[in-house]
Protein backbone atom coordinates (compact mmCIF):
# COMPACT_ATOMS: atom_id res chain seq x y z
CA UNK A 1 0.00 0.00 0.00
CA UNK A 2 2.70 2.55 1.09
CA UNK A 3 4.60 1.50 -1.88
CA UNK A 4 1.68 2.07 -4.36
CA UNK A 5 1.21 5.16 -2.75
CA UNK A 6 4.44 6.59 -3.46
CA UNK A 7 4.77 5.35 -7.00
CA UNK A 8 0.96 6.87 -7.58
CA UNK A 9 2.47 10.61 -5.71
CA UNK A 10 5.70 10.14 -8.15
CA UNK A 11 3.63 9.95 -11.30
CA UNK A 12 1.15 12.15 -10.41
CA UNK A 13 3.86 14.72 -9.78
CA UNK A 14 5.74 13.52 -13.27
CA UNK A 15 2.65 14.32 -14.78
CA UNK A 16 2.07 17.13 -13.27
CA UNK A 17 5.50 18.64 -13.95
CA UNK A 18 5.69 17.66 -17.46
CA UNK A 19 1.69 18.92 -18.18
CA UNK A 20 3.15 22.45 -16.95
CA UNK A 21 6.30 22.47 -18.95
CA UNK A 22 4.56 21.38 -22.37
CA UNK A 23 1.48 23.74 -21.41
CA UNK A 24 4.21 26.94 -21.01
CA UNK A 25 6.23 25.63 -23.89
CA UNK A 26 3.18 25.72 -26.37
CA UNK A 27 1.90 29.16 -25.18
CA UNK A 28 5.12 30.15 -26.13
CA UNK A 29 5.39 28.05 -29.68
CA UNK A 30 1.45 30.18 -30.42
CA UNK A 31 2.87 33.63 -29.83
CA UNK A 32 5.75 32.61 -32.26
CA UNK A 33 3.75 30.93 -34.53
CA UNK A 34 0.86 33.51 -34.61
CA UNK A 35 3.79 36.04 -35.44
CA UNK A 36 5.01 33.99 -37.90
CA UNK A 37 2.24 33.92 -39.95
CA UNK A 38 1.80 37.66 -39.88
CA UNK A 39 5.12 38.16 -40.96
CA UNK A 40 4.61 36.01 -44.20
CA UNK A 41 1.58 37.87 -45.15
CA UNK A 42 3.32 41.32 -44.21
CA UNK A 43 3.71 43.34 -47.54
CA UNK A 44 7.38 44.23 -49.43
CA UNK A 45 8.42 47.63 -48.27
CA UNK A 46 10.90 50.03 -50.11
CA UNK A 47 10.61 48.31 -53.76
CA UNK A 48 12.36 51.96 -54.49
CA UNK A 49 13.21 55.10 -52.65
CA UNK A 50 10.67 57.61 -54.09
CA UNK A 51 7.40 57.89 -56.10
CA UNK A 52 9.34 58.09 -59.38
CA UNK A 53 12.48 56.42 -60.07
CA UNK A 54 13.62 59.00 -62.22
CA UNK A 55 10.96 60.75 -64.27
CA UNK A 56 8.72 58.35 -64.53
CA UNK A 57 6.58 56.76 -61.79
CA UNK A 58 7.85 53.97 -59.35
CA UNK A 59 5.53 51.49 -58.10
CA UNK A 60 5.40 53.74 -55.12
CA UNK A 61 2.61 55.74 -52.66
CA UNK A 62 3.31 57.78 -50.65
CA UNK A 63 1.48 57.04 -47.28
CA UNK A 64 -2.36 58.41 -46.04
CA UNK A 65 -2.36 61.94 -45.71
CA UNK A 66 1.30 62.64 -46.89
CA UNK A 67 2.14 65.56 -48.90
CA UNK A 68 5.33 65.28 -51.25
CA UNK A 69 6.60 68.52 -52.76
CA UNK A 70 9.38 67.52 -55.23
CA UNK A 71 11.68 69.99 -57.04
CA UNK A 72 12.73 68.10 -60.45
CA UNK A 73 15.67 70.18 -62.13
CA UNK A 74 17.44 69.57 -65.66
CA UNK A 75 19.79 71.24 -66.93
CA UNK A 76 20.97 72.17 -70.73
CA UNK A 77 22.62 69.82 -72.86
CA UNK A 78 26.31 68.80 -71.60
CA UNK A 79 27.35 68.62 -75.15
CA UNK A 80 27.31 72.46 -76.03
CA UNK A 81 30.33 72.80 -73.73
CA UNK A 82 30.97 76.86 -73.33
CA UNK A 83 28.16 78.29 -75.40
CA UNK A 84 25.83 77.45 -72.49
CA UNK A 85 27.87 76.45 -69.56
CA UNK A 86 28.15 73.28 -69.92
CA UNK A 87 24.12 73.02 -69.97
CA UNK A 88 24.32 75.46 -66.55
CA UNK A 89 22.05 77.87 -68.77
CA UNK A 90 18.53 76.75 -70.55
CA UNK A 91 18.12 74.59 -67.89
CA UNK A 92 14.29 74.19 -67.02
CA UNK A 93 12.04 72.94 -63.98
CA UNK A 94 9.52 70.87 -62.63
CA UNK A 95 7.46 71.62 -59.05
CA UNK A 96 4.73 69.55 -58.32
CA UNK A 97 2.84 68.34 -55.48
CA UNK A 98 1.85 65.07 -54.23
CA UNK A 99 -0.66 63.74 -51.66
CA UNK A 100 -1.40 60.16 -50.33
CA UNK A 101 -5.48 60.08 -50.35
CA UNK A 102 -5.45 57.14 -48.74
CA UNK A 103 -2.64 54.19 -48.02
CA UNK A 104 -3.62 52.92 -52.02
CA UNK A 105 -4.24 56.07 -53.70
CA UNK A 106 -2.06 58.84 -54.71
CA UNK A 107 -3.03 61.85 -56.48
CA UNK A 108 -0.93 64.83 -57.70
CA UNK A 109 -0.13 68.35 -59.95
CA UNK A 110 2.87 69.76 -60.93
CA UNK A 111 4.16 72.66 -63.55
CA UNK A 112 7.16 72.24 -65.89
CA UNK A 113 8.95 75.40 -67.26
CA UNK A 114 9.85 73.29 -70.19
CA UNK A 115 6.37 73.74 -72.60
CA UNK A 116 4.85 75.74 -70.11
CA UNK A 117 2.64 72.49 -69.09
CA UNK A 118 0.30 71.90 -66.25
CA UNK A 119 -0.13 68.51 -65.39
CA UNK A 120 -2.08 65.94 -63.03
CA UNK A 121 -1.86 62.45 -61.85
CA UNK A 122 -3.37 59.70 -60.03
CA UNK A 123 -1.86 56.35 -59.39
CA UNK A 124 -3.29 53.53 -57.45
CA UNK A 125 -2.04 50.24 -55.84
CA UNK A 126 -3.79 47.40 -57.38
CA UNK A 127 -1.73 44.65 -55.67
CA UNK A 128 1.05 44.44 -52.95
CA UNK A 129 4.24 41.94 -53.02
CA UNK A 130 4.22 39.91 -50.04
CA UNK A 131 7.06 39.03 -47.82
CA UNK A 132 5.67 34.98 -48.88
CA UNK A 133 2.94 34.58 -51.81
CA UNK A 134 2.13 36.96 -54.13
CA UNK A 135 5.62 37.89 -55.93
CA UNK A 136 4.83 41.35 -57.53
CA UNK A 137 3.19 44.55 -57.02
CA UNK A 138 1.01 46.53 -59.94
CA UNK A 139 0.35 49.81 -59.37
CA UNK A 140 -2.05 52.30 -61.98
CA UNK A 141 -1.01 55.53 -63.19
CA UNK A 142 -2.94 58.32 -65.02
CA UNK A 143 -1.78 61.01 -66.45
CA UNK A 144 -2.99 64.20 -68.13
CA UNK A 145 -1.48 67.64 -69.06
CA UNK A 146 -2.33 70.50 -70.86
CA UNK A 147 0.36 72.60 -72.85
CA UNK A 148 -0.41 76.56 -72.09
CA UNK A 149 2.42 77.71 -74.72
CA UNK A 150 0.92 80.37 -77.26
CA UNK A 151 -0.69 78.26 -80.37
CA UNK A 152 1.69 78.03 -83.40
CA UNK A 153 1.01 80.06 -86.53
CA UNK A 154 -1.71 78.33 -88.95
CA UNK A 155 -2.21 78.88 -92.10
CA UNK A 156 -5.45 81.34 -92.20
CA UNK A 157 -8.83 79.52 -92.11
CA UNK A 158 -7.55 77.36 -89.14
CA UNK A 159 -7.45 77.34 -85.73
CA UNK A 160 -5.86 75.72 -82.86
CA UNK A 161 -8.39 73.86 -81.00
CA UNK A 162 -7.99 73.95 -77.17
CA UNK A 163 -8.21 69.89 -77.38
CA UNK A 164 -4.63 70.20 -79.48
CA UNK A 165 -3.07 71.37 -76.10
CA UNK A 166 -4.05 68.13 -74.05
CA UNK A 167 -2.20 64.43 -73.76
CA UNK A 168 -3.14 61.71 -71.89
CA UNK A 169 -0.99 58.61 -70.58
CA UNK A 170 -2.32 55.32 -68.89
CA UNK A 171 0.36 52.96 -67.54
CA UNK A 172 0.44 49.87 -65.66
CA UNK A 173 3.48 49.27 -63.25
CA UNK A 174 4.44 46.22 -62.31
CA UNK A 175 7.47 45.87 -59.97
CA UNK A 176 8.96 42.65 -58.11
CA UNK A 177 11.52 43.51 -55.16
CA UNK A 178 13.88 40.64 -55.83
CA UNK A 179 16.29 41.57 -52.89
CA UNK A 180 17.14 44.09 -50.54
CA UNK A 181 19.56 45.51 -53.08
CA UNK A 182 17.69 44.64 -56.06
CA UNK A 183 13.93 45.82 -57.92
CA UNK A 184 12.85 45.68 -61.02
CA UNK A 185 9.72 47.44 -62.71
CA UNK A 186 8.17 47.35 -65.84
CA UNK A 187 5.95 49.72 -67.41
CA UNK A 188 3.31 49.28 -70.49
CA UNK A 189 2.38 52.64 -71.09
CA UNK A 190 0.02 54.23 -73.70
CA UNK A 191 0.39 57.97 -74.48
CA UNK A 192 -2.34 60.04 -76.04
CA UNK A 193 -0.95 63.37 -77.89
CA UNK A 194 -4.31 64.92 -79.37
CA UNK A 195 -1.93 67.09 -81.98
CA UNK A 196 -0.37 65.22 -83.91
CA UNK A 197 -0.14 64.96 -87.72
CA UNK A 198 -2.69 62.32 -88.09
CA UNK A 199 -2.28 61.80 -91.76
CA UNK A 200 1.12 60.01 -90.96
CA UNK A 201 1.04 59.37 -87.30
CA UNK A 202 -1.16 57.57 -84.93
CA UNK A 203 -1.90 59.67 -82.13
CA UNK A 204 -1.47 56.42 -79.67
CA UNK A 205 2.37 55.80 -78.79
CA UNK A 206 2.57 52.68 -77.04
CA UNK A 207 5.66 52.59 -75.34
CA UNK A 208 7.11 50.11 -72.71
CA UNK A 209 9.42 51.42 -69.62
CA UNK A 210 12.01 49.08 -67.83
CA UNK A 211 13.43 50.49 -64.31
CA UNK A 212 15.33 49.21 -61.89
CA UNK A 213 17.61 50.09 -58.33
CA UNK A 214 20.49 48.80 -57.14
CA UNK A 215 21.02 49.75 -53.49
CA UNK A 216 25.02 50.36 -53.17
CA UNK A 217 24.73 51.07 -49.26
CA UNK A 218 21.76 51.60 -46.59
CA UNK A 219 21.23 55.07 -47.87
CA UNK A 220 22.17 55.04 -51.68
CA UNK A 221 21.26 53.46 -54.64
CA UNK A 222 21.87 53.36 -57.98
CA UNK A 223 18.70 53.67 -60.68
CA UNK A 224 18.00 53.78 -63.82
CA UNK A 225 14.93 53.75 -66.41
CA UNK A 226 14.46 53.44 -70.03
CA UNK A 227 11.48 53.48 -71.94
CA UNK A 228 11.39 51.32 -75.54
CA UNK A 229 8.59 52.87 -77.93
CA UNK A 230 7.09 50.22 -80.18
CA UNK A 231 5.20 52.22 -82.21
CA UNK A 232 5.26 55.94 -82.96
CA UNK A 233 8.92 55.97 -82.71
CA UNK A 234 9.30 57.98 -86.02
CA UNK A 235 7.12 60.73 -84.39
CA UNK A 236 8.30 63.89 -85.11
CA UNK A 237 8.83 66.98 -82.31
CA UNK A 238 8.53 70.42 -83.96
CA UNK A 239 10.02 68.64 -86.78
CA UNK A 240 13.21 67.13 -85.02
CA UNK A 241 14.03 63.49 -84.62
CA UNK A 242 12.64 61.77 -81.56
CA UNK A 243 14.65 59.16 -79.56
CA UNK A 244 13.99 56.82 -76.63
CA UNK A 245 14.57 58.39 -72.97
CA UNK A 246 17.14 56.76 -70.86
CA UNK A 247 17.98 57.99 -67.43
CA UNK A 248 20.58 56.87 -64.76
CA UNK A 249 20.73 58.12 -61.50
CA UNK A 250 21.71 57.82 -58.04
CA UNK A 251 18.72 58.21 -54.73
CA UNK A 252 20.77 59.49 -52.08
CA UNK A 253 18.41 59.62 -48.93
CA UNK A 254 18.70 61.85 -45.69
CA UNK A 255 16.21 61.89 -43.01
CA UNK A 256 13.00 63.42 -44.92
CA UNK A 257 14.45 64.21 -47.88
CA UNK A 258 15.29 62.26 -51.34
CA UNK A 259 17.88 63.56 -53.28
CA UNK A 260 18.17 61.94 -56.84
CA UNK A 261 20.88 63.07 -59.25
CA UNK A 262 19.96 61.93 -62.93
CA UNK A 263 22.00 61.96 -66.39
CA UNK A 264 19.09 61.38 -68.62
CA UNK A 265 18.64 62.84 -72.52
CA UNK A 266 15.64 63.48 -71.98
CA UNK A 267 14.75 67.48 -70.47
CA UNK A 268 11.06 67.15 -70.63
CA UNK A 269 9.39 65.56 -67.09
CA UNK A 270 5.98 64.65 -67.80
CA UNK A 271 5.18 61.68 -69.79
CA UNK A 272 4.25 62.99 -73.15
CA UNK A 273 7.51 64.61 -72.66
CA UNK A 274 9.81 62.27 -72.42
CA UNK A 275 8.42 59.26 -73.76
CA UNK A 276 6.89 60.31 -77.01
CA UNK A 277 8.79 63.96 -77.41
CA UNK A 278 12.35 63.55 -76.07
CA UNK A 279 14.95 65.32 -78.89
CA UNK A 280 18.33 64.66 -77.39
CA UNK A 281 20.13 61.36 -77.45
CA UNK A 282 23.22 59.48 -75.62
CA UNK A 283 24.75 58.66 -78.77
CA UNK A 284 25.35 62.12 -79.92
CA UNK A 285 26.21 63.50 -76.44
CA UNK A 286 22.88 65.44 -75.68
CA UNK A 287 23.22 64.61 -72.18
CA UNK A 288 21.30 66.80 -69.31
CA UNK A 289 22.66 66.60 -65.80
CA UNK A 290 19.90 66.95 -63.33
CA UNK A 291 18.40 66.62 -60.26
CA UNK A 292 15.09 65.82 -58.12
CA UNK A 293 14.80 66.83 -54.67
CA UNK A 294 11.37 65.31 -52.66
CA UNK A 295 10.19 66.64 -49.24
CA UNK A 296 7.60 64.87 -47.36
CA UNK A 297 5.14 66.68 -44.99
CA UNK A 298 2.78 64.64 -42.90
CA UNK A 299 -0.47 66.49 -42.96
CA UNK A 300 -2.66 63.91 -41.19
CA UNK A 301 -1.41 61.71 -38.23
CA UNK A 302 -1.87 58.26 -38.52
CA UNK A 303 -4.47 56.77 -35.65
CA UNK A 304 -2.32 56.24 -32.99
CA UNK A 305 -0.46 59.19 -32.85
CA UNK A 306 -4.01 61.75 -32.81
CA UNK A 307 -4.83 61.54 -29.71
CA UNK A 308 -1.65 61.41 -27.85
CA UNK A 309 -1.10 63.94 -25.52
CA UNK A 310 2.62 66.27 -26.93
CA UNK A 311 5.62 65.74 -24.59
CA UNK B 1 -7.48 3.29 -1.64
CA UNK B 2 -9.67 5.96 -0.56
CA UNK B 3 -7.14 8.14 0.31
CA UNK B 4 -4.50 8.04 -2.45
CA UNK B 5 -7.68 8.85 -4.58
CA UNK B 6 -9.02 12.01 -2.67
CA UNK B 7 -5.04 12.86 -2.61
CA UNK B 8 -4.68 12.52 -6.66
CA UNK B 9 -7.88 14.33 -7.15
CA UNK B 10 -6.70 17.20 -5.06
CA UNK B 11 -3.26 17.14 -6.73
CA UNK B 12 -4.45 17.08 -10.21
CA UNK B 13 -7.04 20.14 -9.64
CA UNK B 14 -4.55 22.02 -7.84
CA UNK B 15 -2.58 21.51 -10.96
CA UNK B 16 -5.33 22.78 -12.90
CA UNK B 17 -5.59 26.08 -10.78
CA UNK B 18 -1.98 26.59 -10.70
CA UNK B 19 -1.30 26.41 -13.55
CA UNK B 20 -2.03 29.96 -14.62
CA UNK B 21 -1.51 31.51 -17.71
CA UNK B 22 -2.33 35.51 -18.44
CA UNK B 23 -2.22 36.04 -22.40
CA UNK B 24 -2.62 39.40 -24.40
CA UNK B 25 -1.67 39.82 -28.43
CA UNK B 26 -2.64 43.81 -27.97
CA UNK B 27 -0.02 45.21 -25.22
CA UNK B 28 1.71 48.68 -26.40
CA UNK B 29 4.84 49.26 -26.73
CA UNK B 30 6.81 52.43 -27.52
CA UNK B 31 9.51 53.44 -28.75
CA UNK B 32 11.46 56.78 -28.16
CA UNK B 33 14.98 57.46 -29.48
CA UNK B 34 14.42 61.17 -29.87
CA UNK B 35 17.19 63.44 -28.37
CA UNK B 36 17.56 67.37 -27.74
CA UNK B 37 18.74 67.88 -31.14
CA UNK B 38 16.01 65.92 -33.03
CA UNK B 39 14.17 68.13 -35.38
CA UNK B 40 11.09 65.84 -35.05
CA UNK B 41 9.75 63.85 -32.35
CA UNK B 42 12.01 59.68 -33.70
CA UNK B 43 8.68 57.83 -31.79
CA UNK B 44 6.69 54.61 -32.24
CA UNK B 45 4.19 53.00 -31.27
CA UNK B 46 3.73 49.21 -31.30
CA UNK B 47 -0.06 47.76 -30.61
CA UNK B 48 0.51 44.55 -31.22
CA UNK B 49 2.99 43.34 -28.84
CA UNK B 50 2.13 39.29 -27.85
CA UNK B 51 3.12 39.02 -24.35
CA UNK B 52 2.29 35.76 -21.81
CA UNK B 53 2.48 35.75 -17.92
CA UNK B 54 2.58 32.04 -16.14
CA UNK B 55 1.26 33.64 -12.44
CA UNK B 56 2.42 30.35 -11.03
CA UNK B 57 6.25 30.11 -12.03
CA UNK B 58 6.83 33.93 -12.80
CA UNK B 59 7.54 33.33 -16.34
CA UNK B 60 7.31 36.35 -18.37
CA UNK B 61 7.44 36.88 -22.38
CA UNK B 62 7.06 39.51 -24.31
CA UNK B 63 7.33 39.53 -28.44
CA UNK B 64 7.19 42.19 -31.25
CA UNK B 65 7.01 42.32 -34.67
CA UNK B 66 9.41 45.06 -35.57
CA UNK B 67 7.21 46.04 -38.77
CA UNK B 68 4.20 46.99 -36.34
CA UNK B 69 5.56 49.62 -35.20
CA UNK B 70 3.94 52.88 -36.28
CA UNK B 71 5.41 56.51 -36.82
CA UNK B 72 3.76 59.51 -36.75
CA UNK B 73 6.18 60.28 -40.41
CA UNK B 74 5.43 57.20 -42.77
CA UNK B 75 9.09 57.90 -44.10
CA UNK B 76 10.49 57.27 -40.75
CA UNK B 77 8.74 54.25 -40.48
CA UNK B 78 10.10 52.99 -43.85
CA UNK B 79 14.06 53.83 -42.27
CA UNK B 80 13.83 52.57 -38.85
CA UNK B 81 12.58 48.86 -41.08
CA UNK B 82 15.20 49.35 -43.66
CA UNK B 83 18.14 50.90 -42.16
CA UNK B 84 17.89 50.73 -38.61
CA UNK B 85 16.14 48.12 -37.55
CA UNK B 86 16.67 45.73 -40.46
CA UNK B 87 13.74 44.07 -39.78
CA UNK B 88 13.19 42.05 -43.04
CA UNK B 89 16.81 40.23 -41.30
CA UNK B 90 15.42 40.67 -37.98
CA UNK B 91 11.62 40.60 -38.02
CA UNK B 92 11.13 40.25 -33.99
CA UNK B 93 12.10 41.67 -30.84
CA UNK B 94 11.73 39.54 -27.55
CA UNK B 95 12.43 39.23 -24.09
CA UNK B 96 12.14 36.10 -21.66
CA UNK B 97 12.38 36.16 -18.40
CA UNK B 98 11.04 35.61 -14.82
CA UNK B 99 9.83 37.65 -12.53
CA UNK B 100 12.28 37.54 -9.46
CA UNK B 101 10.14 38.08 -6.46
CA UNK B 102 7.05 36.33 -7.90
CA UNK B 103 6.49 35.28 -4.22
CA UNK B 104 5.39 39.23 -3.00
CA UNK B 105 2.94 39.31 -5.79
CA UNK B 106 -0.57 38.63 -4.55
CA UNK B 107 -2.58 37.81 -7.41
CA UNK B 108 -6.06 37.50 -5.97
CA UNK B 109 -5.47 40.98 -4.40
CA UNK B 110 -6.09 43.90 -6.08
CA UNK B 111 -3.49 46.24 -5.94
CA UNK B 112 -0.33 47.61 -7.15
CA UNK B 113 2.93 45.25 -7.16
CA UNK B 114 6.54 46.35 -7.49
CA UNK B 115 8.62 43.57 -9.51
CA UNK B 116 12.20 42.97 -10.82
CA UNK B 117 12.69 40.83 -13.95
CA UNK B 118 15.75 38.92 -15.20
CA UNK B 119 16.13 38.04 -18.52
CA UNK B 120 17.29 37.51 -21.95
CA UNK B 121 16.20 40.48 -24.45
CA UNK B 122 16.51 40.29 -28.04
CA UNK B 123 16.48 43.13 -30.75
CA UNK B 124 18.29 43.39 -34.18
CA UNK B 125 19.27 39.77 -33.86
CA UNK B 126 21.62 40.46 -30.51
CA UNK B 127 20.77 38.80 -27.49
CA UNK B 128 21.49 40.55 -23.89
CA UNK B 129 20.67 39.81 -20.86
CA UNK B 130 19.00 42.09 -18.81
CA UNK B 131 17.12 43.39 -15.45
CA UNK B 132 14.24 45.32 -16.25
CA UNK B 133 12.13 46.92 -12.83
CA UNK B 134 7.93 47.34 -13.55
CA UNK B 135 5.27 47.02 -11.84
CA UNK B 136 2.03 44.27 -12.18
CA UNK B 137 -1.38 46.02 -11.33
CA UNK B 138 -3.91 43.06 -10.29
CA UNK B 139 -7.28 44.25 -10.67
CA UNK B 140 -9.70 41.29 -10.54
CA UNK B 141 -9.08 39.18 -13.29
CA UNK B 142 -6.75 41.85 -15.61
CA UNK B 143 -3.25 41.97 -15.06
CA UNK B 144 -1.51 45.44 -16.06
CA UNK B 145 2.05 44.73 -16.39
CA UNK B 146 3.90 48.46 -16.98
CA UNK B 147 7.85 49.05 -17.65
CA UNK B 148 10.00 51.40 -18.67
CA UNK B 149 13.92 51.10 -19.24
CA UNK B 150 16.33 52.35 -21.51
CA UNK B 151 18.98 50.65 -23.78
CA UNK B 152 21.41 51.45 -25.52
CA UNK B 153 21.34 51.28 -29.23
CA UNK B 154 25.28 49.89 -29.97
CA UNK B 155 24.67 47.39 -27.68
CA UNK B 156 22.10 45.94 -30.32
CA UNK B 157 24.17 46.87 -33.39
CA UNK B 158 21.93 49.10 -34.43
CA UNK B 159 24.05 51.82 -36.31
CA UNK B 160 23.37 55.55 -36.61
CA UNK B 161 24.98 57.18 -39.39
CA UNK B 162 27.56 59.99 -38.53
CA UNK B 163 25.47 62.19 -40.48
CA UNK B 164 22.18 62.21 -38.71
CA UNK B 165 24.30 61.35 -35.35
CA UNK B 166 23.46 64.42 -33.33
CA UNK B 167 19.45 64.37 -34.32
CA UNK B 168 19.01 60.59 -33.20
CA UNK B 169 19.73 59.91 -29.27
CA UNK B 170 22.14 57.41 -28.93
CA UNK B 171 20.01 55.88 -26.08
CA UNK B 172 15.90 54.41 -26.51
CA UNK B 173 13.54 54.46 -24.35
CA UNK B 174 11.39 51.23 -24.35
CA UNK B 175 7.68 51.74 -22.97
CA UNK B 176 5.51 48.70 -22.19
CA UNK B 177 1.94 48.59 -20.79
CA UNK B 178 0.07 45.28 -21.82
CA UNK B 179 -3.62 43.89 -20.05
CA UNK B 180 -3.38 40.43 -19.68
CA UNK B 181 -6.28 38.36 -19.29
CA UNK B 182 -6.57 34.31 -17.76
CA UNK B 183 -6.07 32.29 -21.09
Amino acid sequence: MRKSFLLAVLLISIAMISYAQDENDSLLNELNDNNTATLKNENVIATFKATRIIDGSSVENLGAGVLDFRINHRFGDLSQGVHNTFGLDNATTKLSLDYGVTKWLMVGVGHSALNNEDDGLLKAKILKQKEKGLPLTLSYGGYISIQTTPAPSLPSGDTWKFSNRLYYANQLLIARKFNDWFSLQLMPTIVHYNGVDSSKFSNNTIAVGIGGRVKVSKRIAITSEYYYRATNADLLYVGQTTYNALSIGIDIETGGHVFQLVFTNSQGLSERSFIGQTTDSWSKGNIHFGFNISRVFTVVKPKEFRNLKEN
Amino acid sequence: MKKLILIGVIMISSTASFAQNYITRTGKIIFNATSKKSPEKIEGINNEVANILDTRTGKIVFQVLIKSFKFEKELMQEHFNENYMESNKYPKADFKGNITNINEVNFSKDGVYSIKTAGQLTIHGITSDVTIPGTLTVKGNTITAKAQFSILLKDYKIEIPSLVSDKVSNEATITIESNLNQK
